[in-house]
This record gives structure tokens, sequence and C-alpha cells, in this order.
């Protein structure tokens, strides 16, 4: 695809007759510009992955250097034997999904209640896209100490007005109560996404359906919602892409307690606390793994949206 | 009345409904913050009461605390070396982002599409998986606790979204211009400098501003790579509750300051942060 599309742009280009080694050079002039960049990439990302594959083949606690040796599979076996481990993965695909769907449908309702035009649209807009712009570790702390500090946070004590009941929040419904402040701050991006993907929409096929006696609700099911797939699955698969890599809030409320460690928090005891390298990277590893699974989906995504671009262009 | 009159009346009722209901979706995301910027102003006490104290007085107590009044340590070190961290690896990001961009778009390199994908792939493995051996190597080339490390360590987070940003953005760019330009003479590098940057300027200021607020969010590197020397924003704040005691309005003050370069970053650039987010991918 790549090659038919560029090869009769790169042709005219040339007027006069070339010699072998002048169009090599010329070559090397276009990719020169790119290479500093891509460069640094291969070294800075690929190469630990490189690293962390390779220490994963070993048993090699850092408080116990020389007894460092090579294992083979053991670390996978115990990894994934592990109660705690498979427990965090379990975690981290509960947080991963319920976290997207809960944004995803919240920010459809908002996507579709600013696609209208009303008083004041502007200013909610703002105030819709604020938990987007607070620092994740601040809007942890504002969760967990703000909102759900059961003696005088605000939850509670806006349940104290109507005589409800005092829960602690963190402590009943630890994973609930991560996974609310995320939405709180995801729905913003599902919002933004949905709310492009709405303003793109084909204006003068609603306005004939509409001529037709189409309803809104069948508007919204037959022309609108089939638009929108792509839309949401962008919003979906970025916002797994992000939050399966979640450190902040399940480190700042919970500290992984209370069955709320995900993949990324575990990776992270397990090297910083208990300097269990080999075991650390091979559950690593299982993160690669598994967002590669749904990198594949969401590349696919990204680029048939951007074969239309580049097409449509 | 005709019917047509009804209708309009009935729609337009409707639409007053739905209006004031997205009014009150967006007052009951943003009161969270709007009642940490309340309690920040608001002394210890009046701020750990229940029920809530709305109209308590008003005090800078909280932002004193803050900023080091009441013996704690200054957060001056840590905001500093935040804007060291996300300015500079911004500026390092824009530096190679914006030629290889114009290899991606402008004068296409063979199998371009293949070469944004790889850029789009390595951010999709989570930053965890290779956190360990950036750590030992950071400890044996006596890296650790070093800002410069996570200069790096950001540039590479935010190059990919950077790429794909500005390739959006030169390739809006009418080849004609800058065929005129090359007709008349010109190097590459005036090409860039003087014909492509300025018409891309709003796209490569968009794209600085998201790459700065994720630099300046960053926790989970900060947090191991760093200690007391090169300790940022982020990690201040979640070493800044180990007294015991009242803190609620000192963490309002220290999480509205820190989040404030934020906020104002986004809202600057948020017509360009849907793309930014989702890499290009909408506009």
């Amino acid at each position: 695809m790549t090659a038919t599309t560029t090869a009769p742009v790169a042709a005219p280009e040339t007027p006069t007759p070339v010699r072998r080694p002048s169009a090599r050079l010329r070559a090397w002039a276009t990719r020169a510009p790119l290479l500093p960049a891509l460069i640094f990439m291969i070294v800075v990302t690929q190469l630990p992955f490189v690293a962390t594959l390779v220490i994963s083949f070993f048993d090699w606690n850092s408080l116990y250097p020389d007894a460092r040796h090579f294992t083979g599979l053991d670390n996978y076996q115990e990894v994934l034997t592990d109660a705690d481990l498979r427990q965090s993965v379990w975690t981290t695909v509960l947080l991963t999904v319920a976290v997207v769907l809960a944004s995803l449908v919240l920010g459809l309702v908002l996507a579709l209640l600013l696609d209208r035009k009303f008083r004041g649209r502007g200013i909610v807009r703002t105030l819709l896209i604020a938990p987007f712009l607070v620092v994740p570790v601040a809007a942890a702390l504002l969760w967990k100490h703000v909102l759900y500090n059961p003696e005088y946070g605000l939850f509670n004590g806006l349940l104290h007005y109507v005589g409800g009941p005092q829960p602690d929040w963190i402590s009943n419904t630890p994973l609930l109560a991560v996974e609310a402040s995320l939405v709180w701050q995801w729905t913003p991006f599902m919002m933004l996404i949905l709310l492009a993907g709405l303003q793109s929409r084909d204006h003068q096929q609603i306005e004939a359906a509409r001529v037709d006696g189409a309803s809104d609700w069948q508007i919204f099911v037959h022309l609108t919602l089939p638009h929108l797939r792509r839309y949401l699955e962008l919003g979906a698969l970025l916002g797994s892409i992000y939050i399966v890599q979640n450190f902040d809030a399940v480190f700042t409320i919970t500290s992984g307690g209370l069955g709320t460690a995900n993949l990324p928090y575990t990776v992270y005891q397990s090297f910083y606390q208990a300097h269990e390298n080999g075991l650390a990277s091979a559950a690593g590893v299982l993160v690669v793994i598994g967002s590669i699974i749904i990198a594949t989906f969401a590349l696919r995504v990204v680029s048939s949206l951007f074969r239309e671009e580049v097409s449509g262009a | 009345m005709s019917t047509t009159a009804l209708r309009v009346r009935r729609v337009r009722g409707k639409g007053a409904g739905l209006g004031l209901l997205a009014w009150l979706l967006g007052i009951a995301f943003f009161l969270p913050i709007a009642w940490m910027a309340l309690t920040s102003f608001h002394s210890e006490q009046d701020a750990a009461t229940n029920p809530p104290s709305f109209a308590a007085a008003l005090t800078l107590d909280g932002y004193r605390e803050f900023f080091g009044a009441g013996g704690g340590a200054s957060p001056w070190p840590a905001l500093i070396n935040s804007t060291v961290a996300s300015v500079a690896s911004t500026l390092l990001v824009l530096l190679l982002a914006f030629p290889a961009a114009y290899a991606l778009s402008i004068n296409r390199v063979r199998k371009w599409t293949d070469v944004l994908f790889f850029f789009l792939s390595t951010k999709m493995l989570p930053a965890v998986a290779g956190l360990l051996p950036i750590y030992l190597f950071a400890k044996n080339a006596g890296m650790l606790d070093n800002i410069w490390l996570l200069v790096i360590l950001y540039t590479s987070m935010n190059l990919p979204i950077a790429v794909w940003m500005m390739q959006s953005f030169l390739a809006e760019i009418p080849v004609a211009v800058i065929e005129a330009a090359r007709v008349d003479g010109a190097r590459l590098p005036t090409v860039l400098a003087r014909v492509v940057a300025p018409i891309a300027l709003p796209g490569i200021a968009a794209t600085a501003l998201i790459c700065f607020i994720f630099s300046w969010n960053e926790l989970l590197f900060a947090r191991v790579l760093t200690g007391v020397v090169a300790e940022t924003a982020p990690v201040f704040l979640t070493g800044f509750i180990t007294s015991q005691g009242l803190f609620l309005a000192k963490v309002c003050a220290a999480s509205l300051v820190i989040s404030l370069p934020v906020l104002a970053a986004g809202f600057a650039a948020q017509d360009k942060l849907v793309q930014g987010l989702s890499l290009g991918a909408v506009k």
C-alpha cells in the first residue's frame, strides 16, 4: 500500500537523469530528518523491553545479587500460579473494563447534550473538561481525603443533610472507590472524542431523514450510532491503553490494598519493595503481552480512521 | 394555534430541559473542583466539619502551609524540577518531532505509514514494563535522582504523540508553498524554519502544551527514579500527607497549585486536546 502511494509522488521530483549513487544519497537525505527521532525511540523504549525480557528468565533478588542465576520459565510459572498476582490480573481487567465502559456511556450522554445548542454551552463544556485537567495524583488525593473521608468528606457531608448513612467509602467498596475517581477523570476524554465524532456527522443526511418523518430516536439508532461506532471503539481502546497502565489512583487512594492492586502497581511493588527483579520482569512481560493484544485492535481502529482521512484528503 | 406552532413550542420546551440537564451535569462534574478550591481557602478546622461549612471565613493559611510556612518542606525545588523536566522534554520533543514529521508528511520517506505506526505502537507498551531495566541502568550510570533522566524518559513518552500530531498538521500545508520556496533555491533547514514552521505554528503550540501536560502529570517514573534532589511536584504531593492532624485545606491548596499549570495549558489547547489525546486520529 505504501509503495504504491509514494512511488508516483517521488518519481516526478527527479527530472534530471539520475545516476545510482545520487539516488541513494537522495533517499538518505529524505530519511535524515526522521532518523534522530527514530533512533531515540528505539534506544529509549525498545532496548529496556529487551532487557526486561532477558531479566525475566533469571532468579534475581537485588538484595542477594550473588545468587543471581538463570531459571528459564520459572518466574513465569511463579507469576502465573501466584494467587496475589492472579488477583492483580483480574483486578486490572475489572478496573479497566468498568472505568472504560462507565466513562464511555457517561461521555456519550454528555456529548449528545453538548452537541445541541443551548445557552452557556461553552461554559458547560469548560466545566466538563476541567476534571481531566487536574493532575492525576491531585485528583486521587482529592477523592481520597476531601470527598471519601468518612468523618468530614463532602459525600458524607451531603448525605448528612438528607439524613442518609455515613459509609466508609474506601473500606467498604475499595475498587469502586478507585473506579469512580477514574471515571470522573476519564469521562471528559470520552466526551471530547465522541463530540468530535458527532460534529463530523453528515447534517444534510440527518435533515433529509427528519424531513422524511424519522423520529429523534430513529435518527440516533440508525444514523448517529453507526457513525459513532468507530469513535466509540477509538475511545474504548485509547481509554483501555491509558487505564490498564494506571498507577496514580491505585497508589494514592488504596496503596494497592484491599484487593485493588493492579498489574502496574504489582510490578512496581515487586521490584521497588520486594526487590524481586526476575519476578517483576516476568510480570512486566505479561503486562506487555496483554497490552499487545489490546494494542493490535487499537492500531487497527486508528489505521482505519487514518486511511479514510488520507484517502479523503 | 396551528399545529406547527405547537410542535415548535414542544421542541423548544424539550430543548430547554436538555440544556438544563447539561448544566446540571456540568456543575456536578465540576463540583469536586469547586469544593477543592473553596476548602483550600478555609482554615483546617472549618475544612474538617460535618456537615460541611460552606460559608466559613476565608483564609490563605492553607497556601502558606503549602509553601512551607509551618516548617514543612518547601515545594519550590519540586515545582522547579517539574518545570525543568516538562519544559526541557517538551523542547527536545519538538526538536526531534518536527523534522521527523516533515519526513512523514511533506517529503515522505518510503513506507511512511509503517514508521508512523511504529511510533504509535511504542505508546501502547506500558511504561511499567521497561521500568526495571531503566532503574538498573540509572543506578549503574549514577543517573538516579537526576532530573535529566526524567527529561529523556518524558521525551520518549511524548515523542509518538508529537510526531502524530505534527504529521497531521504538516500534511495540511499546501505542497505548492513549499515547492515555491524550493524553486527559489532555499535549503531544507531554511524551508523548515522560514516556510513550514510559521504556517504550522498553532499546531506546534498545541502539541507543545499537550506534551507539557503529560510530563507535568507523570508519577510512576518520577516516584521510582528520583529521591530528594530531583523530586517532581506529583512526587512531592504524594509525600505531603505524612503528619497526623488536620490537613484538608493544605492538601486542597497544594493540589490546586500543582494542577494550575495543567489547567492553564489544557484550556489554552482546548481545541487541539482531542487530537493530541487520540494521537491525531480525531480532528
